[in-house]
């Protein structure tokens, strides 16, 4: 089988050494020492605790220990009752139906780090850390509604992607994945009244009074269909008069499942879907999962095909950015800007269509490099752009940025500090208006990022106007990006030599047999990916994204966590917008820059 | 006599179609207009240059389902669209546009024009009212403080021009103007008027009672077709009767060398509703609150100086 399959190649990381600083400190300076190191994890420390220690230890990383974990990056699960392959020998894992799985980013140590916990199915809970991080209320939320798993001590434990009269917890393993698997659906009137009755708004059920001592409040139900709510997002507010006595954000409205997609579909052919997840950032959606993937199987991805990504992925930053400033500018009431953006966006289209053969959705990046080469005259065609975008975002910082009304609209709008946000689990460009010049690209370099230069764009307001302001240079900074790519484009192969990259090469499938199965075999089932598990963030259009797949050496993914930022940046809205108008809210919800596909995925 | 009847008879009606006919052209014209400024065609596909887009609009808004919610205060939601169209149409009615062209000549025009606009905006908080929608009756709140706001120094702005030309009669205020317009003596009234003439038409950006992006379509969101086509011709017709007044009063109405006094006015009108227009493609709109502090803040102190400067210089040369 070895002959065929690859085993998993975990190859040292950039990041090893800091693990292993961080492990010494916490040797060092936990008392407890009641936790488990996973041997086999080579992408980021492992730490396996017991329930009752869950807590005093993510006390201790958060608080205590020497240069600490700020940000709470995820929680997650996984229905660990079919899976075979668990390690062996002394990498064995501790016997779990469910493992639900913690993820911390410490900026000072510039380290990410999982802790999981093992939960039998007999007794599935576990104490809340919502009192912890303020952003784990809704991750331990989802978690309880896609794996049924209970969190103590929650103040609001209910669905969050579901609907509310949903049966069943959808990631278990032995929840169906079509409609096909079951019943056909039927609709009885007593059904109807149900539903109907489970959609009755009642304040008491979002935690708002009806009224104070001097006021009846009005309770407004903007969305999940409102022009400024960017999809379906629904927010029930809490007024008086104008003003917002309490917003609470509901999502779920975009929820298509595509976690549980990706258990179905073969490794290679979920790649279309990671695209749809934050539906402005085309190929960037590709990038962490392809780059997961690679480093389970030990796949060395040629530098063309390394710095072909750069530059289709900065294309990708800008066409987002351009697509945000225009519905900025509108949702303040200004109606022109997006028209101009678009037509910049349409241009990049044209050179993205031109390269992949797609516009919003090429789907054109492979396990183990890119779909084709770049083809011919693409350096004219991104010269071309990168000569004629300067111009155009010069007009539009006289068009908005510097327009006094909008400035008036927005400027100590929404503000949030730095603290705050890492409370928050706020990354990207949300992050770095608040002052703090943190990004992926420059402080964990991926494919290639360490050999560009470029700055990174940062504002302390922590208002409406910088997170414009960030966005806007960063933009700037893509095209220095691209105008490298353009000047100093390797030659070479754009895909790697790899026998578990998809497609297979075919240069000599007709020279020998083996070659010939294991393309055809490849090409038909998909590739084997060794078994392990693995998560490669990166910098998103909106912040840190990344995949968390857990492989048992299938065809298929086991499970496929997709972090997404616009998640916990929601979770804000409520304390941005308390005390504002409506006009504030839709101001705030327009810098913050989500798509609701990558929130609900 | 006879033929003076026929003569006032063809004055009203033409004066009436025109007005209404140009309401409707402008729902094309501004849409080109942005299309124009914004790159992009707007509406080009029905008859030349899509000029046909208004009778497309027409049809359809006749045809459409004229939907009452259930829980409308029904008469009122009914009553509320036509109050728009029929005051601006009966202000058109004072509105001098050549020498010879004019329904009636008032001796209080300018009076009755402010009462008229000012009855307007009922049509906007009863519909908010009635609708009994929470966006609607935002939206008319709005209006309801906009209006009272901004209409307290529209008028103000305006009696500089009334102390110049010594009448309320907008025919004696055009002919005070055959030597000099007034918006060189009287700018700063115009500049308060023309600011709160875009606020009273509720146009971007002042459009608050409307604003789509936060109370997705305001006071109208229960409105559908010919009862919101109402709102949406009574709005142009606001914009062209704020423009034609401005002409009128400080743009010397119908005078100017050469061309025919109604060709003169219509260009000035025209010019006037294209500005309209391209504030509308070019500025983000302000919040409730700012609106309010500008309006009492700032045209407040201005028109009120605008007044004391011109009643100085009156007494000053009489």
């Amino acid at each position: 089988m070895t002959g065929v399959i690859a085993k998993s190649v975990h190859r040292e990381t950039a990041y090893s050494k800091e693990a292993g600083v961080f492990l010494r400190n916490l040797d060092q300076e936990y008392r407890f020492h009641n936790y488990w190191l996973q041997p086999d994890s080579g992408d980021m420390p492992t730490l396996w605790v017991d329930t009752q220690s869950l807590i005093p230890l993510l006390r201790f990383l958060k608080l205590e220990i020497s240069r600490p974990f700020a940000m709470l990056y995820d929680i997650s699960a996984i229905d660990e009752r079919l899976r075979v392959n668990r390690g062996e020998g002394p990498e064995k894992q501790p016997s779990s139906d469910f493992t639900v799985v913690y993820q911390l980013l410490s900026f000072t140590r510039n380290l990410f780090i999982r802790i999981k916990i093992a939960l039998p199915e007999a007794n599935l809970s576990l104490p809340s850390i919502s009192a912890e991080w303020e952003n784990a209320n809704w991750y331990e939320r989802e978690v309880w509604d896609l794996f049924g798993i209970h969190f103590d001590g929650h103040p609001n434990l209910c669905r969050i992607m579901m609907p509310t009269t949903w049966k069943g917890h959808p990631l278990r393993k032995d929840h169906h994945a079509r409609a096909t698997e079951v019943d056909p659906f039927s609709l009885s009137e007593e059904k109807e009244r149900k539903e109907q009755e489970a959609l009755l708004f009642r304040p008491e059920d979002w935690g708002m009074a009806r009224a104070s001592e001097d006021a009846e409040f009005m309770f407004l139900n903007l969305g999940p269909n409102h022009p400024s709510v960017h999809g379906v997002f629904r927010i029930a507010l809490q007024l008086d008069g104008e003003q917002i006595v309490d917003a609470v954000p509901d999502i779920g409205y975009h929820h298509r499942g595509a976690e549980k997609m990706a258990e179905r579909q073969a490794w290679h052919t979920y790649v279309p879907y990671t695209d749809r997840i934050d539906y402005l950032g085309g190929v960037m959606n590709n990038l962490p999962y392809v780059m997961a993937l690679e480093q389970l199987a030990g796949i060395q991805v040629p530098e063309r095909a390394q710095i072909i990504r750069v530059m289709l992925c900065e294309f990708f930053r800008i066409s987002s950015h351009l697509v945000f400033f225009g519905t900025f500018a509108q949702d303040v009431g200004q109606m022109s800007p997006v028209f101009y953006m678009f037509i910049d966006r349409e241009k990049l289209f044209g050179i993205v269509e031109a390269i992949t053969g797609g516009r919003m959705h090429p789907a054109w990046f492979r396990i183990g490099g890119v779909a084709q080469d770049l083809p011919e005259g693409w350096d004219k065609m991104v010269r071309e752009f990168l000569d004629y975008m300067p111009a155009r975002l010069r007009d539009y910082d006289g068009m908005v940025i510097k327009n006094k009304l909008l400035q008036k609209r927005t400027r100590g709008i929404g503000v949030y500090n730095t603290a705050e946000a890492m409370e928050w689990g706020v990354t990207g460009p949300g992050l770095r208006a608040t002052g703090l010049e943190w990004d992926l690209r420059k402080k964990r370099p991926y494919s290639s990022y360490e050999q560009f230069e470029f700055d990174i764009p940062s504002y302390d307001g922590g208002d409406c106007f910088d997170r414009c302001r960030v966005r806007v240079d960063e933009m700037w900074q893509s095209l220095r990006i691209i105008r490298q790519c353009l000047e100093n484009m390797p030659a070479g192969p754009y895909k790697s030599d790899h026998p578990l990259t998809t497609p297979p090469r075919k240069g000599r499938t007709m020279q020998d047999i083996e070659t010939l199965i294991q393309h055809f075999v490849n090409n038909s089932w998909g590739p084997v990916m060794p078994a392990g598990e693995v998560c490669f963030p990166i910098e998103a259009t909106k912040g840190l994204n990344s995949y968390q797949i857990v492989s048992d050496g299938g065809t298929t993914s086991y499970r496929t966590r997709i972090r997404t930022p616009s998640f916990p940046h929601l979770q804000m809205i409520p304390l941005m917008s308390r005390g504002l108008l409506i006009a504030d809210l839709i101001a705030i919800i327009a810098s913050i820059d989500f798509v609701m596909a990558d929130v609900d995925r | 006599m006879t033929t003076s009847i026929w003569i006032t008879l063809l004055n009203i009606f033409g004066v009436l179609i025109v007005t209404v006919l140009l309401a409707a052209i402008l729902t094309w014209g501004e849409r080109r207009l942005l299309g124009f400024w914004q790159d992009r065609p707007g509406p080009n596909r029905v008859g030349p240059f899509g000029t046909m887009q208004v009778m497309a609009d027409m049809i359809k808004l006749f045809f459409k389902e004229d939907f009452i919610p259930r829980f409308a205060d029904i008469p009122v939601f009914v009553l509320a669209p036509t109050v728009v169209m029929a005051t601006m149409l009966i202000a058109f009615g004072v509105v001098p546009m050549s020498p010879n062209i004019g329904v009636a000549d008032l001796n209080i025009g300018l009076l009755f024009v402010l009462a008229m606009s000012s009855i307007a905006v009922y049509s906007i908080i009863l519909g908010g009212y009635a609708s009994n929608n929470k966006y609607a009756l935002l939206g008319g709140l709005r209006a309801a403080a906009q209006t009272v706001s901004y209409e307290v120094f529209m008028g103000l702005s305006l009696m500089g021009v009334v102390m110049m030309s010594g009448s309320f009669n907008l025919r004696d205020i055009v002919n005070a103007q055959a030597e000099l317009w007034f918006i060189v003596p009287q700018f700063l009234g115009f500049f308060v008027f023309f600011i709160a003439g875009i606020a009273e038409s509720r146009r971007t950006p002042f459009d608050l009672p409307e604003a789509e992006h936060e109370l997705t379509a305001g006071f109208h969101t229960e409105y559908s077709g010919m009862k919101f086509g109402m709102f949406f011709v009574g709005e142009y017709l606001a914009v062209i009767l704020i423009a034609a007044l401005i002409t009128t009063l400080f743009l010397g109405g119908w005078h100017g060398p050469w061309l025919p006094p109604i060709i003169w006015f219509c260009l000035k009108t025209a010019l006037l509703v294209a500005i309209f227009i391209l504030l509308r493609a070019s500025l983000p709109r302000p919040r409730y609150d700012q609106l309010m502090k500008f309006g009492w803040k700032v045209m407040l102190p201005l028109s009120l100086a605008n007044l004391l400067a011109t009643a100085g210089v009156l007494l000053w040369t009489a």
